[in-house]
């Protein structure tokens, strides 16, 4: 049995950025990572665009990953790559499985989880029609581009708008592939403005909103696919279907936090996030377990990822060191407009907290309201809000006094 | 031309069954598949429901073969190493369905196939998720799930162990006459054959008019399905169907043997015999049907969607010889309760067949198959065991399954060897969960194309169609 401080299930810059903020608040630490590498999705994500916040420069996703791994190399973190962890026991055990190491059993002081998320699948949407080859979620679509040098067609459709498939349009569209259409359930993007600008327009690639695909065709390559309008109650208006010819369709229809390790152990988990509900130190309700990055909430920008890690991480090492001071809490909740806020809850004490949220539709100049019990901690406006680009607001924790709540004044 | 005694068309549970018969016997037996992989049509996409045989009208061939065929399927797949569960099934009525469920238990009787009456709160104690409108429910005890597709790849590996050949991507597209002998041509050659067995499901009618035997007029109904979360599998323990009507035995909620549960399938006439493209209204009726019967549906909790077509030529399965070509056996318009019974069937073909053939049985020949390794389900000292001896069972790849490299180099590496994506899923499950291969499919490719030898642009999914299909450019 192996014994650490803390040990961080997920290597990619949300389990390295919380290592290393763990191991420099004194705890013995482990990264368990199931891939041959660290860096998590950033290996695969070969664009420009990552650290323009954390780090103020630009670079691409190996090289954001790449200036994390070097800070694990240096201070000597324990790394076991290819290894999954499969089960969290009691007393806080990992058990992770390792083609170098067999069963590796870690008694944990304190727990990152830092699993990433997954690609909502055409079966999970229940895509209709034939089930040919040809259709990708645009995380694998990338994968193949860029880590194996495959490209998966050349006359593509994609259906969503989130960050994955507009990064992926244009990346199909420089490697010589038509990308004929983008179709969006939602009248809204779910992906960065920045990426619409960059990714379509610049390269003149249409997207209908409020659109969705009714059938695909083709057996056993897709060969097209019909799509038609969606109404108000987002069902398809079938009489208004229009076919389009493609040898590729790309899913990019949202992200899943990968929560299997702790789906039904217990933890208070969110609705709106799928992922753990935590306190500001991304303690989740399970005492000593931590969560942070894509696990936790899905994010657009990998600069907050990195900041939410280190949170966790070093808190993480001061629990397992018994120095983590937990107070009374007061429950932090969303309404009007804000699809969820977090943490879902905040101790009582002195400091600053950020809180992050989302909302649910595209709102222009409305204003943010925060409030705890009879008092308005935040009252901002904000020129446009977008349920693609997570917000933030700070509040002083010595302003607390009582249930926080996060809303929108339109 | 390579000669054989004995020739099955078509690798669904019913060619391979026949097949795994045949290859008992001192015989050149030989199976021709037209897809890359047996049980790639309507054996791949069913309910995997083993039924208890108490709905089949009374005196049919369907009611024959399903009674007899169940208790074959336990034992099989047993033998096969094939996931299964005896979970009973319930046909669940409100107030005024007691009536059809007498009906269905004086069938029951006439089948000989033991079923109870349950009044709501025994239903309750068998399956506490039924709608709060069920009133009444047919208990049958026999009746279970098998992974369907896995009896069929367990029936091809255990013919192969026992010699019999199967040739894949081989449709069958002319049948000749020859010297007493029939000649069949496929893309993969022409084979020389003293027996014809006809077992190519929803081409069956086809395989006929080739050979010149009877002609039948095919109809195909087609059933969709949601396939759910392996997380939804707590809340349900046994089949809960509706009570059958004309048009089948109406929308199930049921476990599969690999741990997911399904909703399905609906009944949709068609007169295209490749249909297998779920619709908009079709899942639509899923969405309103699943609740009369069952109390917490959870379709966001899909992972896939897929259809299956049923084979229907009149109102009965067709086995027997044909009366118009000599040595030509006929085993089609086999829908439901097929799966179910194909072992039985083959039972009673291959004495058919051996009216001609004559066969003595080989001194020896394998019953029961080696277990596959499943990191799943072994216990913690095995798999320190197992890792210390091929490190590939400590390399997971799929990670919803937590399925290993070393079960996947097993399936590529099984008697009939899995060749495509989609094979190495149907026989490890890899690429199965709720990922559904996006965080697999690429290293599944890539332990394909080492094992077999193959670039990564040439791996296929299944079917013939390849994923990595072009090259990016190259920098200089
Ligand atoms: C295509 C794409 C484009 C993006 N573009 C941008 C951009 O332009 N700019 C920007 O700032 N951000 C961008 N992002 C967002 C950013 O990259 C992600 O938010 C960030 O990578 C999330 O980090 P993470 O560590 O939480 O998850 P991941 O990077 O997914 O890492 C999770 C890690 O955990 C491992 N793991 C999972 N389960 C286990 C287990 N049981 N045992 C062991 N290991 C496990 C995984 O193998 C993986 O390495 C993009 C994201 C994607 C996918
Ligand atoms: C929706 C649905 C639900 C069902 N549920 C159940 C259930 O729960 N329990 C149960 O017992 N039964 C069930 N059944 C019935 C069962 O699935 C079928 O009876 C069984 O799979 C039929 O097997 P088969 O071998 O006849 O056909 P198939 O599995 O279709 O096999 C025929 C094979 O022949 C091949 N072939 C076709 N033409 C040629 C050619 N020219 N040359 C070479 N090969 C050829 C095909 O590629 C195919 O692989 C269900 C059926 C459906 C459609």
């Amino acid at each position: 049995m192996l014994e650490y401080d803390v040990v961080v299930i997920g290597g990619g810059p949300a389990g390295m950025a919380a290592a290393i903020a763990a191991y420099d608040s004194g705890a013995k630490t482990l990264i368990l990572e199931r891939d041959v590498r660290l860096g998590g999705i950033l290996n695969q994500c070969i664009h420009q665009g990552f650290g323009l916040h954390y780090f103020k420069e630009e670079m691409t996703g190996p090289e954001y990953a790449d200036r994390f791994r070097k800070e694990v190399e240096k201070r000597g973190i324990d790394v076991m790559l290819e290894a999954m962890a499969l089960s969290i026991g009691e007393d806080r055990t990992v058990t992770a499985l390792s083609p170098e190491h067999g069963l590796v059993k870690a008694k944990a002081g304190a727990i990152v989880l830092a699993m990433g998320c997954r690609e909502r699948t055409a079966g999970a949407i229940a895509l209709p029609g034939m089930r040919p080859a040809g259709i990708y979620t645009a995380g694998m679509a990338q994968k193949l581009c860029n880590i194996d040098g495959y490209l998966v067609g050349k006359e593509v459709v994609i259906l969503g708008s989130g960050d994955i498939g507009l990064i992926m349009a244009r990346r199909m569209t420089t490697e010589g592939a038509k990308v004929k259409l983008v179709l969006e359930l939602m009248p809204y993007s779910s992906g960065l403005k920045r990426n619409i600008v960059q990714c379509l327009d610049d390269y003149g690639i249409p997207i209908k909103y409020s659109h969705t695909i009714t059938r695909i065709v083709g057996n056993p390559r897709i060969e097209g696919l019909y799509y038609a309008p969606v109404g108000a109650d987002r069902k398809p208006i079938l009489e208004k279907e229009q076919y389009v010819s493609c040898d590729a369709l790309l899913l990019s229809v949202g992200l899943i936090p990968e929560n299997d390790l702790i789906n039904g152990s217990g933890v208070e988990m969110s609705p709106v996030t799928n992922g753990a509900a935590v306190d500001e130190n991304r303690m989740t309700s399970l005492e000593g377990v931590f969560s942070c990055g894509n696990v936790l909430h899905v994010h657009d920008l990998v600069d907050n990822v990195s900041e939410e890690a280190g949170i966790a991480g070093s808190a993480a090492a001061r629990y397992a060191k018994g120095e983590l001071k937990c107070g009374e809490c007061v429950n932090v909740t969303a309404k009007d407009g804000v699809r969820y806020a977090l943490p879902q809850r905040v101790n009582r004490g002195e400091g600053k907290v950020r809180l992050f949220f989302r909302v649910d539709n595209v709102y222009k100049g409305a204003r943010l309201v925060v409030e705890s019990g009879e008092k308005t901690l935040v009252g901002r406006k904000f020129q446009v809000l977008a349920p693609g680009e997570m917000g933030s607001v700070d509040i002083e924790k010595s302003d607390i006094c009582g249930d926080i709540v996060v809303r929108l004044e339109k | 031309m390579e000669k054989f005694d004995v020739t099955v068309i078509g690798g669904g549970i019913v060619g391979t069954a026949v097949l795994d018969r045949l290859s008992r016997y001192q015989l050149k037996a030989l199976l021709l598949e037209k897809c890359d992989d047996v049980a790639s049509f309507t054996t791949r996409a069913n309910s995997g429901i083993v039924h208890a045989g108490y709905d089949c009208e009374p005196g049919t061939l369907k009611a024959k073969y399903n009674v007899l065929g169940n208790p074959l399927i336990w034992k099989e797949a047993e033998e096969l190493d094939v996931p299964h569960l005896k979970c009973g099934s319930i046909v669940v009525v409100g107030e005024d369905g007691l009536d059809g469920l007498k009906e269905l238990e004086r069938k029951a009787k006439a089948n000989g196939v033991e079923v109870q009456i349950l009044d709501r709160e025994e239903t309750l104690k068998l399956e506490p998720n039924v709608a709060d409108r069920i009133a009444y429910s047919l208990y049958a005890p026999t009746a279970g799930i098998v992974s369907p597709y896995q009896m069929a790849i367990g029936y091809a590996d255990r013919a192969v162990s026992n010699g019999a050949k199967i040739v894949l991507e081989a449709p069958v597209t002319e049948i000749r006459s020859k010297g007493g002998e029939y000649i069949l041509s496929t893309p993969k050659g022409e084979f020389s054959t003293r027996l014809v067995i006809n077992c190519a499901g929803a081409h069956g009618a086809d395989i006929n008019d080739l050979a010149g035997a009877e002609h039948f007029e095919t109809t195909y109904r087609r059933g969709d399905y949601f396939v759910l979360d392996s997380t939804e599998r707590k809340n349900v323990n046994t089949v809960i169907f509706p009570l059958p009507t004309a048009a089948g035995k109406g929308i199930l909620v049921a476990p599969t043997a690999d741990g997911n549960v399904i909703y399905g399938p609906t009944a949709i006439d068609t007169n295209d015999s490749e249909d297998v493209a779920s619709s908009l209204d079709s899942l639509d009726v899923l969405r309103a049907s699943v609740p009369l019967t069952y109390k917490r549906p959870a379709f966001n909790k899909c992972i896939r969607v897929y259809s299956g077509l049923r084979t229907l030529i009149g109102h009965d399965f067709v086995i027997g010889k044909s009366k118009l070509r000599e040595n030509f056996i006929m085993a089609i318009g086999i829908c439901s309760p097929g799966l179910t019974s194909a072992p039985a069937i083959a039972d009673e073909v291959l004495s058919m067949a051996q009216e001609t053939l004559h066969a003595e049985k080989k001194a020896e020949y394998v019953t029961v198959m080696p277990r596959h390794k499943r990191i799943k389900e072994l216990s913690e000292e095995e798999i320190e065991k197992l890792i210390a001896e091929d490190s590939r069972y400590g390399r997971i790849v799929c990670r919803c399954e937590k399925v290993t490299e070393g079960e996947i180099v097993d399936a590529i590496h099984s008697p009939l060897p899995a060749t495509t994506v989609d094979a190495v899923k149907r026989r490890c499950r890899a690429g199965m969960g709720r990922c559904q291969g996006g965080f697999c499919g690429t290293r599944v490719m890539q332990i394909l194309s080492r094992e077999l030898n193959i670039p990564l642009s040439e791996v296929k999914k299944g079917l013939g169609a390849n994923i990595a299909r072009y090259r990016v450019k190259e920098v200089e």
